[in-house]
């Protein structure tokens, strides 16, 4: 039987080269789809208002983008660890308190007050693993004292930017709007450091299968404390660009960026469990939204009152696409 | 110490016990360099227990673990690791969102550094190519697409790669259950060539056949003890079944199948795969076994669930004519639910009958547990623990206590018996047998060629079209092999 039993495997190896050819065709759709998305949403932009399509358009509209792509590659380090991070919104407008006053006044207090911030958030995911708590719960408490803290700094709108963060923001490169430049940059060094580098794979894979890691003799502890500070990294990064590009603050300036950060990740590929996230697509997902969100909607000629609402239902349009393409996936 | 000679691993007493249950009452083991040790035992004997006290993911509650001939008083799985000492768990350890070469990178803290993904992708498909040659699998695949066969071999593989440090053991728990004859088979051949070359392994299987025909010493574990340990020359199956405590012996359940066959009874099923071209039917009437065989993965998992979905919704091609219940055959992914208690998941199937009014009466729930429990055999002190207090067996004893417990007439097993240890298969195949003279009809998936011999009917199948259809007498091994491999398709 043995002639007969090589045709068979050489079968087998056929079939299942053509079966992987569709699981790669399913999956390059799947990682298109958030670029997908963009598209979409920019082609009715430039249908509904050509005149928007241009240097000066791109970098008013893309104007929120960069502290909103920050608070979202915040918050996917956060679910690459099967995690939720609810408190990432007002962290976000507590940053940029302490950048509109300490920062500016005595930037030497306010990047010790920053880096304890970041070391709170390292804390944080230590306390979730040793004690087993669920993330959504203590962030959530969080989201309030970070809050607190907010409205104790600076109890009303005011404060002003550091100067060098303002002409930072204000950069104005040739040919490419610095939204754009920012965005890329973003993308790749984090693509780089998450999906690339040997380290990111133990990061990923404490997502994947925490058991299997462990057994492998790796510190599921300082898989999640290095994620959560990471995401405390990029949300001080956040609120800075924030504070950089509306030159004051406000204690409840970042509280829609806890939605739109998750929405960014999932939007850009991203599951809720299993450690699959991506980088690039969480970028193009929180650009996706910074455009969907205002210039959109207003060209579209929607009342803000219906603006939240419909930003709201373009979610929904785009996730169950998502859905759709992971199904034929199986 | 002179290493040469001395055993690789030791372990003097080694007690553990979990809670109220003894798991381990003081195992004397140790595995020598050069050798392949056997170790059987029932679900639930201890076996992976050890093994993990072997691998360093527990440790004794008293007793001693020596390895290479010093004593290791801190033993734990990275020391494991630089002793040489590596494990293939019984539950797949890979991490379904990285890619087979990333996966190979989390077992070794040195690929690092510039151009690791290079190395590690040439690593891991260089003994995936030693293992298992024409494997088709690439280091770039993401595990979680790829089978669950497929898995296992990358899993297997991954335990064997080497870069500076020292191997010496490689423990395999279950090594073949996902994979079908031929790679099952370039699998043990490796072993053979990896213990000739002065490596040891330690291969725990519930295919008998396997283990004598590959251990050179079998070790046989009952309810946390060492029973016999001896030459793999001085075992045969009879004895080993005996030793392990193995309930009766197949010869009689030929003869009361034989016995026992009504004639004509009512149609159940009449299906035909979709990829079948000529008009052959898979036929079920009440009171059959009906075996689905052939080399894993040509379409049988597909028309059961095929049959399953006609059963609710009309299908072109598919007749059901009575209630069905699946039992999964990946029972971690389609079977349990983790967060439930072991009642709660045998009860899921049944709710209508549970129902007092709007709400599930707890008390209907217990009583169903408690029948299943006592009639199945499920080892557990408390039926509302966690289903995953329960050891591997347990569980799937769960899942057809799940199916059976339940109106459904027709039951569809998915591999159900992956990884099950032989008495409680024994008990498994009692059952079946009863609960179709009572009427019921099975259909039955299987990679074991033994299992076939419950079976009143034999479908065979490859890329997804039956290409033979075997009565009970005119089944055999030679037979199925020929129709799985032939090119008549």
């Amino acid at each position: 039987m043995r002639p007969e039993m090589t045709a068979a495997s050489l079968e087998t190896a056929a079939r299942t080269s053509a079966e992987r050819g569709a699981l790669a065709r399913a999956r390059l759709l799947r990682g298109l789809l958030p670029a997908l998305s963009l598209a979409l949403v920019l082609l009715a932009i430039a249908w509904l208002n050509p005149r928007a399509i241009s240097y000066f358009g791109f970098s008013l509209m893309l104007n929120l983008a960069i502290p909103i792509a920050l608070a979202t590659i915040a918050q996917m380090f956060v679910i690459s660890g099967n995690e939720l991070d609810l408190s990432i919104g007002t962290f976000v407008g507590f940053v940029g308190c302490v950048t509109a006053t300490w920062l500016k006044e005595a930037p030497l207090i306010g990047v010790v007050i920053l880096l304890g911030s970041i070391f709170v958030y390292a804390l944080l995911g230590a306390l979730i693993h040793l004690r087993n708590l669920p993330s959504i719960v203590v962030t959530l408490g969080m989201s309030f004292v970070w809050q607190g803290l907010a409205i104790l700094i600076l109890p009303k709108p005011g404060g002003k930017a550091p100067d060098w963060l303002l002409g930072l923001m204000a950069f104005k490169p040739p040919l490419v709007p610095f939204p754009i430049i920012a965005a890329l940059l973003i993308g790749f060094i984090v693509h780089f450091g998450l999906m690339r580098t040997s380290y990111g794979v133990i990061l990923r894979g404490s997502g994947g299968n925490p058991a299997a890691l462990g057994r492998a003799g790796w510190s599921l502890l300082k898989t999640k404390i290095v994620l959560f500070a990471l995401a405390g990294l990029f949300g001080v990064l956040s609120g800075m660009a924030l504070i950089g590009i509306t030159t004051s603050a406000d204690a409840n300036i970042g509280n829609g960026y806890t939605l739109l950060a998750i929405a960014g990740v999932i939007l850009g590929g991203g599951e809720f469990v299993g450690g699959r996230v991506s980088p690039i697509g969480a970028v193009i997902g929180a650009l996706t939204l910074a455009l969907a969100a205002s210039p959109l909607l207003t060209f579209m000629h929607i009342p803000p009152d219906w603006q939240v609402a419909a930003n709201g239902a373009i979610l929904i349009i785009v996730l169950a696409a998502r859905v759709l393409i992971s199904r034929r996936e199986r | 110490m002179p290493e040469g000679n001395a055993d690789i691993i030791r372990l003097n007493g080694a007690e553990k016990h979990f809670g109220a249950v003894r798991a381990l009452g003081g195992v004397d083991f140790h595995v020598g360099p050069g050798e392949c040790v056997g170790l059987v035992g029932h679900n639930g004997a201890g076996k992976s227990t050890l093994m993990h006290m072997v691998a360093g993911t527990l440790t004794p509650d008293s007793g001693q673990i020596g390895v290479h001939g010093g004593i290791e008083a801190n033993y734990s799985v990275s020391r494991a690791q630089q002793l040489g000492i590596r494990c293939v768990f019984q539950e797949l350890s890979l991490c379904p969102n990285l890619s087979v070469a990333e996966n190979t990178r989390i077992n070794h803290a040195s690929l690092r550094g510039f151009g690791w993904r290079r190395k590690a992708a040439d690593l891991i498909a260089a003994k995936l190519d030693e293992i298992f040659p024409g494997h088709s699998i690439s280091p770039s695949d993401i595990v979680g697409d790829l089978s669950i066969g497929r898995r296992q071999m990358v899993e297997v593989a991954r335990a064997f790669t080497v870069i500076q440090d020292r191997l010496d053991l490689v423990i395999l728990d279950e090594p073949t259950s996902s994979l079908d004859s031929h790679t099952a088979g370039q699998l043990l051949a490796f072993v053979r060539r990896f213990v000739a070359g002065g490596k040891s392994c330690i291969l725990i299987s519930h295919v008998l056949g396997e283990v004598l025909r590959n251990a050179d010493r079998i070790v046989v574990m009952r309810d946390g003890k060492v029973v016999v340990a001896d030459a793999a020359s001085a075992f045969d199956r009879d004895r080993l079944v005996t030793a392990m405590g193995g309930a009766e012996a197949r010869q009689r359940i030929a003869a009361e199948i034989a016995a026992a066959k009504p004639g004509a009874s009512p149609l159940r099923v009449r299906a035909r795969p979709a990829a079948q071209k000529d008009g052959t039917d898979l036929v079920a009437c009440a009171g059959e076994i009906i075996g689905l065989a052939g080399l894993a993965g040509h379409g049988q998992t597909d028309l059961l669930l095929a049959i399953f979905a006609a059963a609710s919704h009309a299908r072109a091609g598919i007749q059901v004519t009575a209630p069905v219940a699946l039992v999964a055959g990946d029972r971690q992914a389609d079977g349990i639910f983790p967060q439930w208690s072991i009642a709660q998941n045998i009860g899921i199937r049944s709710l209508a009958r549970l129902r007092n009014r709007l709400l599930i009466s707890p008390q209907r729930e217990a009583e169903l547990a408690q029948f299943w429990q006592k009639k199945i055999g499920i080892r557990t002190p408390d039926m509302n623990n966690n289903i995953f207090s329960l050891s591997g067996g347990n569980q799937q004893k769960a899942l057809f206590a799940r199916a059976l417990g339940s109106d459904a007439e027709i039951v569809l097993m998915d591999d159900p018996m992956r990884g099950v240890d032989i008495g409680t298969k024994l008990e498994v195949y009692d059952l079946v047998r009863e609960e179709a003279g009572r009427g019921r009809t099975f259909l039955w998936y299987t990679t074991e060629t033994e299992e076939l011999d419950n079976c009143d009917h034999v479908y065979v199948f490859k890329n997804g079209r039956i290409v033979a259809n075997l009565r009970r007498d005119e089944l055999t091994e030679e037979k199925i092999i020929q129709s799985s491999f032939g090119d008549a398709a």
